[in-house]
């Protein structure tokens, strides 16, 4: 399949892993961090993330957008999801994620009698609205630009179709704004960024520039497999040690300079900037999408009139520090002792994608 | 007979007679069974191995088998793990009512088919109907009896050094099932469930070499089943990413649906830890065999990090292979 | 949230299309990708294609992997 296998580990393996540990002694202790879920734990499978310990060490920021959602919007849902006619569907992902109460889930209102699907796609959402006239079917929009286009076409569908009893919780969030808020912040201790490669595919690997540009930190847009992450991180480090911060495309196969712009005309059409919270970086200003008026019909936030309160962290819960990566899953007081997958306090602990997960998982 | 179950089948009455004395006998044939006493009367005072399992998945039907194979399949399996050799099964079903009459001999058809193969009788059994919507289809227990031939198999006698061997690839059965659930399977497509009795590779393992643990990896997958041979102990399973056999059809579901081969159920595996020397015998003796062509040796046995599963990844690194927590969910992420 | 896998198209109809990967088939939407035909490749995201992508630049990034190695 397209040498899918090829990309699994470089050809010369101990050759790419020599050279970085080579570098590592040059630039001294460095810190990389990695702002996608899926990095997050394909870095923590592959034995990746203790590699190049201690002189490297690779950090996960908020890449989860299921960890970066405030428990507040989890508490709305956990509401909405007590109606008797209204079916949640959603990723995955999301269903064991705690909101301020801890024991509290999607996973848990299930097993109490609430109607909670779990879908690979939002037009298995719509299928199912199709399909169940006399119920309401809400769609948990989660994710960043890989996942808003699809999202898009989907309202699109629905409206064309008029599945008027199909909505949408849009709860996409653009990667560039975090980013920016993350890097200005003062604790911000990174000296370069592995990025998104799927996220780079619709927005194009253009739209990380600005870390080179603006920030003076070297980026480099990177696949999944084990080939891209070890030479990803190689290109980092060689950037580092001349001291010459730029961006660099890994993943050639799927990334353009520009993306896909139908894909990005597709976001357009539908969504508009909006100031949201990201849990770990407070308000970020665009730092989310919202539903376009001309669609409210189908914003299952104003069909249904929900409001976001502040939700109260869990007590003890340090997940924002966690997703601003001051803080390692094995640093927090609660990791293991307190906060397990079985008995989650916060988000990064049980999302698919949270590093305390990954931590939890995979780390020894 | 109707063409649905309805309620009148449960109540042990005409219905119930007519469905037991035409179709469960019938399909069943044995003379414990014919007798249709209350407890089915057993030659054998040897010392036994008794197990017991309940079939609750959905879809009933999936590619490569159905709930009747896995209901047979499943008890013989553990009793065979156990170091038994299966003889005789007890069959219950709790049906809802409406539940098709066609599926149900088609699920029957499958477990006096299953039982022929596992060489055990089944001898006794119950059938509850429960009102629609009260059920899900079909619910099966089976319980079963068997002779034990090795007293020896247990997690205390398993020693650093020893070798870690599968049957066969992984995590078949779990990623059909999931693939089928979520509508996206192709019914003639390569995924299949490796639903399979195991007696005979269990009993060729065993003759071939010095055994010292054998499970079938059902929920929970391999890597729970090897988490629990150590958990508590000083023990380490170390195991080789690369070793592992997966079928490409298997990675691919995977990879779709977002789950790990690793956690996915096998109803056709076997699991063995085995004595060091006796390895190569072993994988020899599973080869020759229908359903262990792809047996390989994937880890051994050391005190590197007690109680945990680690993994030697394809790229050099290690990593925490941790018991399954909660039921995998299909990922996006 | 990015896991996506790559597909061959089997076939397209308007906004669909059959993508298959390891012999299974899914459904999957192509309202974003232009100039598609049966036999490209697609990484597909949530059941949506996001980009297409071509054995040339499959062979680009293996021979970028291959230069950046070689400079060890």
């Amino acid at each position: 399949m397209l040498y899918e296998s090829y990309f699994k580990k470089p050809k010369d393996i101990a050759g790419v892993i020599a050279k970085v540990r080579d570098l590592a002694k040059m630039t001294g202790p460095v810190r990389l961090m990695e702002i996608c879920g899926t990095h997050t734990m394909a870095i923590s499978r592959s034995g990746i993330r203790g590699l190049f310990l201690p002189e490297i060490q690779l950090i996960s920021g908020p890449g989860c957008p299921v960890c970066v959602t405030p428990s507040g919007v989890m508490d709305e849902i956990f509401k909405l999801s007590d109606h008797k006619n209204i079916v949640i569907t959603s990723y995955g992902d999301l269903l064991r994620v705690p909101g301020s109460r801890r024991g509290d889930s999607l996973l848990r209102r299930k097993a109490l009698g609430a109607h909670v699907v779990d879908v690979y796609s939002p037009m298995d959402a719509l299928a199912l609205a199709r399909k169940n006239p006399g119920k309401e079917v809400v769609f948990l929009g989660v994710g960043f630009e890989t996942t808003a286009p699809g999202t898009a076409s989907c309202l699109l569908e629905a409206v064309r179709q008029g599945v008027e009893n199909f909505s949408i919780l849009c709860l996409l969030k653009p990667t560039e704004p975090a980013l920016r808020t993350l890097v200005e912040s003062p604790d911000f201790n990174v000296s370069g960024f592995l990025c998104p490669g799927h996220v780079a595919a619709v927005t194009g690997s253009d739209a990380f520039a600005f870390l080179p540009e603006d920030y003076g930190l070297p980026a480099v847009v990177s696949g999944f497999e084990g080939a891209d992450l070890l030479c990803s991180i190689l290109l980092l480090m060689e950037m580092l040690a001349d001291k010459t911060p730029g961006l660099v495309n890994e993943y050639v196969r799927l990334v353009r300079p520009k993306g896909n712009p139908a894909a990005q005309e597709m976001i357009r059409r539908v969504f508009e900037p909006v100031t949201c919270e990201w849990r770990g970086l407070g308000m970020v200003p665009g730092g989310g999408f919202k539903i376009k008026d001309e669609f409210s019909d189908f914003d299952a936030a104003r069909r249904f009139h929900l409001t976001w309160h502040e939700g109260k962290e869990p007590a003890g819960c340090r997940c924002a520090q966690v997703i601003r990566g001051s803080l390692a899953p094995g640093q927090c007081p609660l990791f293991k002792t307190v906060c397990t997958p079985q008995d989650p306090v916060g988000p990064c602990m049980v999302s698919s994608e949270g590093s305390c997960a990954a931590a939890f998982r995979y780390e020894l | 007979m109707d063409d649905i179950i309805t309620l009148d089948y449960g109540s042990g009455g005409i219905k119930t007679s007519d469905f037991i004395d035409n179709l469960l006998v019938p399909a069943f044939d044995n003379t414990p069974l014919n007798k249709l006493a209350d407890g089915a009367v057993l030659d054998g005072a040897e010392r036994l191995v008794f197990s017991t399992d309940s079939f609750v998945v959905s879809p009933w039907k999936f590619p490569g088998g159905n709930i009747g194979r896995l209901c047979v399949c499943g008890t013989v399996n553990d009793i065979a793990m156990a170091g038994g050799i299966p003889k005789y099964l007890s069959l219950s079903f709790i049906l809802e009512e409406g539940f098709k009459m066609w599926d149900l001999k088609e699920i029957i058809a499958s477990i006096a088919d299953e039982a022929k193969k596992a060489q055990v009788m089944i001898v006794t059994g119950d059938t509850k109907v429960v009102e629609h919507g009260k059920g899900d289809g079909i619910y099966i227990n089976t319980s079963g009896i068997g002779i034990l031939k090795n007293p020896r198999l247990g997690k205390e006698y398993i020693r650093p050094g020893d070798g870690v061997i599968v049957s066969g690839s992984v995590g078949c059965h779990g990623a059909s099932v999931m693939m089928a659930r979520s509508g996206l399977l192709d019914g003639d497509g390569p995924l299949r469930s490796d639903c399979r009795i195991l007696t005979d590779l269990a009993v060729a393992a065993q003759d071939a070499g010095n055994v010292r643990i054998l499970r079938d990896p059902t929920r929970g997958g391999i890597a729970t089943v090897l988490n629990e041979f150590v958990e508590d102990s000083p023990l380490t399973v170390e195991l080789n990413e690369t070793a592992i056999p997966v079928d490409a059809t298997v990675a691919s579901a995977c990879d779709l649906l977002g789950l790990d081969p690793l956690y996915c159920a096998c109803e056709g595996r076997m699991l063995a830890v085995v004595a060091p020397e006796d390895v190569p015998s072993v994988l020899d003796a599973l080869h020759r065999l229908s359903g262990g062509e792809k047996a390989a040796c994937i880890g051994t046995i050391t005190q590197k990090r007690p109680g945990q599963v680690i993994l030697n990844t394809s790229l050099g690194g290690r990593r925490l292979l941790g018991k399954l927590s909660g039921h995998q969910l299909p990922r996006i992420c | 949230m990015c896991l996506a896998m790559p597909m061959k198209i089997k076939e397209i109809e308007g906004n669909s299309a059959v993508g298959e990967a390891g012999g299974l088939t899914r459904e999957i939407r192509v309202d974003f990708i232009k100039d598609l035909s049966p036999g490209d490749y697609v990484m597909v995201h949530a059941g949506f294609a996001i980009e297409k992508m071509s054995e040339k630049e499959a062979l680009d990034n293996i021979n970028f992997m291959e230069e950046l190695e070689h400079a060890l």
